[in-house]
């Protein structure tokens, strides 16, 4: 079941990128839950979990649960995010292998890392 | 606590009052007072400067940090409205300061209406204001743009500068641009050259201040209070006779001497942090409702250094 509605969301994701941007949006709960999205939760200024290893498809979502806003900032700035303030979310869907360093731009002693491999 | 123990403090055997350091890292305050005397500033509390019966010295300035205006969590619902406090203190001053420095963090992020808002307030204060970028200041689109648009005219880089003023040099620092993973605030190389060049003329009797948000010394790295390179721009004052470095960004009072230079952090309008190591991360610090102004340090002057030289203290690591 789980492998079926993996297969059915990427398959949505080829045909439109728009599409797949309000699929993220609109995530609930339980889409969360699925083997191909993964949250990065940050408290009291910290990644948690800060190192993660992930397969290529994974869509991981950073949540700021600080009264302080964060960012999470890709080391060679494949990714970059705006400034999170409380409860603020960012995702991204990492589609090669490899390891992919961070760090919150504003207080760059907070640092993580997502290691992807098939 | 006791007051007689506030008027009276001990000093351990390496002269260090830890009695008047710890009660000096009071959490957040409306401003502090500068007066020039003899070249080497003292600073004290504003609620004391207001009260202050001693003879108006020839030159005074402020310093404020921290405004985060825009900030509305629990630690702080309206950060707007203490920074009006601190404001309407620095009106009722007796004697008007010549101006006042903003130590970064005007705004908590960046937003337009939020740099307003604090613009409005402050002009209230009705003297010029010297700015340095803090961190929360640099989160719009164009990450640093509408801070230079608004504060960074005739300012170098990400928006470093310097004055003169009444035989004073001073230097605003930017220290919250390009921060690398892993690491502390910095510099970098293009204004440390800046500096260089900057001092380079100016005679070794000529009292310096430099501000800047984050600690220029290492306050307490686990959690980012320090500049990398911070060293290496103080070794370019090391020839100076008194040197003065007044800093933000901790929101909480804390000083040291090294030598000829004396470190200063002011506290914030907006809301306190944690003493360093004293909480699982630094952030916004929730106290009894009741009590934030206290620890906006609007009824605690305990800062006040007199004819004392400003206070010599430790790397404050306690854990």
């Amino acid at each position: 079941m789980t492998f079926i509605s993996i297969g059915i969301s990427r398959t949505a994701w080829m045909a439109s990128p728009v599409l797949a941007g309000l699929l993220l949006l609109s995530a609930t709960p339980q889409a969360m839950a699925t083997a191909s999205d993964v949250t990065v939760k940050i408290d009291n200024f910290t990644f948690s979990p800060a190192d993660l290893t992930i397969t290529p498809g994974t869509t991981v979502t950073w949540v700021n649960n600080d009264d302080i806003p964060h960012t999470v900032v890709e080391t060679a700035q494949t990714f970059r995010s705006k400034a999170l303030d409380t409860d603020d979310k960012y995702s991204f869907t990492f589609t090669t292998s490899g390891d992919f360093s961070y760090f919150c731009s504003l207080h760059p002693h907070m640092t993580g890392k997502i290691t992807v491999k098939p | 606590m006791d007051r007689s123990d506030k008027t009276k403090p001990t000093r351990d055997e390496d002269g260090i009052d830890r009695r008047g350091f710890l009660e000096c890292m009071t959490w957040a305050g409306t401003g502090v007072l500068w007066s020039l005397a003899g070249g080497l500033p003292q600073a004290m509390g504003l609620s004391k400067a207001l009260a202050a019966e001693t003879p108006a010295t020839p030159f005074t300035f402020l310093q404020i940090s921290d405004s985060h205006v825009g900030f509305n969590k629990p630690a702080n619902p309206d950060a707007l409205a203490t920074l009006r406090e601190a404001i309407d203190r620095i009106k009722a001053l007796p004697q008007k300061p010549s101006f006042m420095i903003h130590t970064g963090d005007i705004s908590h992020l960046s937003k337009d209406m939020e740099f307003d808002n604090a613009d409005q307030l402050i002009k209230e204060a009705g003297i010029p204001v010297f700015y340095v970028p803090g961190e929360h200041d640099l989160l719009d689109e164009g990450q640093g743009k509408s801070y230079l648009d608004r504060y960074g005219k005739g300012s170098k880089g990400a928006g470093w500068y310097s004055f003169d003023q009444q035989g004073v040099h001073y230097i605003g620092l930017v220290n919250v641009v390009n921060l690398k993973a892993g690491g502390l605030g910095n510099l970098g190389a293009e204004q440390l050259k800046w500096l260089q060049d900057d001092v380079a003329g100016l005679s070794a009797e000529m009292p310096i201040v430099v501000f800047a948000h984050i600690p220029l010394w290492t306050v307490y790295p686990d959690w980012g209070w320090g500049t990398s390179d911070g060293a290496e721009a103080l070794a370019l004052l090391k020839r100076f006779g008194s040197v003065t470095v007044l800093n933000g960004h901790i929101h909480q009072v804390m000083q040291k001497v090294e030598g000829n230079i004396a470190f200063h952090a002011a506290r914030s309008t907006a809301f306190p942090q944690p003493e360093p190591g004293k909480a699982p991360s630094p952030g916004p610090m929730k106290v009894p409702a009741g009590d934030l102004r206290k620890y906006l340090g609007i009824a605690t002057v305990d800062f006040v250094r007199g004819g004392e030289p400003l206070a010599i203290i430790d790397k404050p690591l306690a854990g």
